[in-house]
């Protein structure tokens, strides 16, 4: 067992952190305060192959592997949590289902786009009443045998990118009578009539991102635009979900580090009782704490992501890495901006976006609750 | 066009650490970065052929270490890269230096070298220069600005109190400042296509037929390090809590008793 990174991911990390303090981390504060997200940085991220990192480079994408991607999730969240999760639903949501499921075609029209730094994608499951019960999909796809066609209808809400995005990956029910297993996916294209996104939604954190509710009226989709057979929409949304929880992990351990990294600059500086607040042996110890449990959430998520590279079955690591992770990014930056004291629940300082920002880690590509039913099921109790 | 890039490693850090028996860098734990007049170099060459074509080797002289410098500019999109690494140059002062990266660059071929203007940590600006002058070919210092029309570059030249734009046909040499280009940042993908290309080593038999070991090492650098020593540190100073007229008057009279005015 060896726990160093390789050269290749090493430089890449490098690239990444850089990426991140130049290019990121300057807008982040305006990003939230606005609530909207910079479009120059979306196109810088496509430009350097941040939106196409674990893909081949036979469909234009950089050719990484998921730890490549865990790297950057890590470094870019650091910075600003709202840009990881951009990252990460285009990369870890969209596009994985069309490379898992994807026809060679498909991948062609669909994919290489999207990896090549051309377009933006995202994916739309979670409906007003379909969250972690995803199976109650009321969105409908019904096919138009004539027209080799499906007129999707329906509302999804939540779907992140969905402001900005040309490539939509929706389910929909095409045979409600075999619940799960009559849920079909299809990639749906921004300008196809019928499709209408909604304000964004206000939120508590990751404010920069876009984060809509999508409309869908008669929205028709050609034949050659399903993922996979009808009826497998249900497991390709596991599946990408699965994968996504290892960015999730991976974006909570990047808002735990950047929150410490922020707090600890700050009581190096910050003078009470006649000294630096660093020299108080209960903020050293604190410190202690923390950065070992960002260690360990680091650890399963690293794991996460070779299990997954080595083409194990990573489900329940993935669950394990994201309950964990979630759970420290919480716990820390609570800690962080209690060493700030006053000055850490200001907006002037990154720690108290950085809290707000990781209540979500704990809710969304499954909530804690779900996780713990994905290690509890994998741990074959009953 | 075929372009060359030298670039030097050198330690991330303002405060370069001395070994006080060798007078020699201390590389070990300090980060090692492209130096950023040669990283602006790479990013102009780069530019360069993307306006007229061609290709952009990079070449470096180092310890084994400097591979990463070199993955990192094939990764910023450098066609190819050479590292110059062998015992024998140990130690090279910069006239050394100049002579073993000459004689590579005869080796490679070239229309246009670009150098930076200066390393960070030796701060002598004189390697680009020697290597001109070693190839014989022309130079032009201080590049801020570099435009190309066929084989005539046109430059804009940083200078004490002005500018000087000099034409110059290739073959030539270019030494730029780190203003002349923002670097890119690598390519995530370039990264990886990095690793997986060869970097070329070249130690002394590599170059023997244009080296003189006498004239190369240590033992042949004309520059002798006699002691190097640590900037001491300056006392507090005196400050004055006044109004600005009388503090001018304390200054005025502090200079008159020191007989600086």
């Amino acid at each position: 067992m060896d726990f160093k990174l390789s050269k290749t991911h090493l430089l890449q990390q490098e690239m990444y952190r850089r990426f991140a303090e130049n290019e990121v981390k300057p807008l982040a504060e305006e990003m939230d305060e606005t609530e909207v997200f910079n479009q120059d940085l979306l196109a810088k991220m496509h430009k350097y192959g941040l939106m196409g990192i674990p893909y081949s480079k036979e469909y234009g994408g950089v050719g990484g592997d998921y730890l490549s991607y865990v790297l950057c999730m890590e470094e870019i969240s650091k910075a600003d949590a709202s840009t990881g999760i951009t990252i990460s639903v285009h990369t870890s949501l969209c596009c994985s289902c069309i490379d898992s499921f994807g026809t060679e075609e498909q991948k062609q029209k669909f994919l290489r786009p999207l990896v090549d730094g051309s377009k933006t994608g995202c994916f739309g499951l979670t409906e007003p009443n379909a969250g972690s019960d995803a199976a109650g999909q009321q969105t409908k796809a019904a096919y138009d045998e004539a027209k080799d066609e499906y007129v999707i209808n329906g509302t999804k809400i939540f779907t992140t990118n969905s402001g900005f995005a040309d490539t939509f990956v929706v389910f929909a029910m095409t045979d409600k009578s075999k619940g799960t297993k009559g849920i079909s996916a299809f990639v749906v294209e921004r300008d196809m009539p019928g499709v209408t996104v909604g304000e964004n939604i206000r939120r508590m954190g990751i404010r920069a991102a876009s984060n809509c509710e999508v409309a869908y009226e008669n929205v028709r989709v050609p034949a050659a635009n399903r993922l996979g057979k009808e009826g497998q929409g249900f497991k390709i949304a596991m599946k990408a979900l699965d994968g996504g929880r290892i960015g999730i992990a991976a974006q909570s351990v990047g808002i735990a580090q950047g929150a410490l990294e922020e707090a600890l600059k700050y009581v190096k500086e910050r003078k009470q009782f006649g000294k630096s607040i660093a020299k108080f042996q209960t903020t050293q110890f604190k410190a202690a704490d923390m950065q070992t449990k960002i260690d360990a959430a680091r650890l399963l998520t690293y794991r996460a992501a070779v299990t997954k590279d080595n083409g194990e079955n990573y489900g329940p690591a993935a669950a394990m890495a994201k309950l964990f992770a979630s759970s420290v990014a919480n716990e820390v930056c609570r800690e962080c901006v209690q060493l700030m004291g006053g000055y850490g629940y200001c907006r002037e300082y990154p720690v108290e976006r950085a809290l707000r920002d990781a209540k979500i880690t704990e809710i969304y590509e499954g909530t804690s609750e779900v996780m713990k039913m994905v290690i509890s099921g994998s741990m074959k109790i009953v | 066009m075929k372009i060359v890039v030298c670039i030097k490693q050198v330690p991330d850090t303002n405060e370069v650490k001395l070994d006080p028996k060798t007078n020699r860098l201390i590389r070990d734990g300090v980060p090692s970065i492209i130096n950023h007049d040669d990283k602006s170099g790479i990013e102009a060459a780069l530019r360069l052929r993307e306006k007229v074509g061609g290709t952009v080797t990079v070449v470096c002289m180092g310890p084994p270490q400097a591979d990463v410098a070199l993955r990192e500019a094939l990764a910023m999109g450098c066609d190819e890269a050479h590292l110059l690494s062998a015992r024998e140059f140990g130690g090279s002062d910069t006239c050394a230096t100049a002579i073993i990266i000459s004689a590579a660059l005869k080796k490679i071929g070239y229309d246009i070298v670009i150098t930076g203007r200066q390393a960070i940590d030796g701060d002598t600006a004189q390697v680009g220069p020697q290597i001109a002058e070693n190839l014989g070919i022309p130079q032009v210092s201080y590049t801020e600005e570099l435009g190309i029309d066929g084989d005539v570059l046109t430059v804009k030249r940083q200078y004490e109190d002005r500018h000087h734009i000099i034409e110059v046909k290739t073959p030539c040499l270019l030494t730029a400042l780190q203003e002349l280009a923002e670097p890119r940042y690598m390519h995530a993908g370039g990264i990886i296509d990095a690793y997986e290309k060869e970097i070329k080593v070249w130690g002394f038999d590599d170059l023997k037929n244009d080296l003189n070991p006498d004239h190369i090492g240590l033992n042949g650098s004309p520059t002798k390090v006699v002691t190097s020593f640590g900037k001491m540190a300056k006392g507090a100073g005196t400050k004055l809590e006044v109004s600005p007229d009388e503090a001018v008057a304390a200054i005025i009279a502090k200079m008159e008793e020191r007989h600086i005015i």
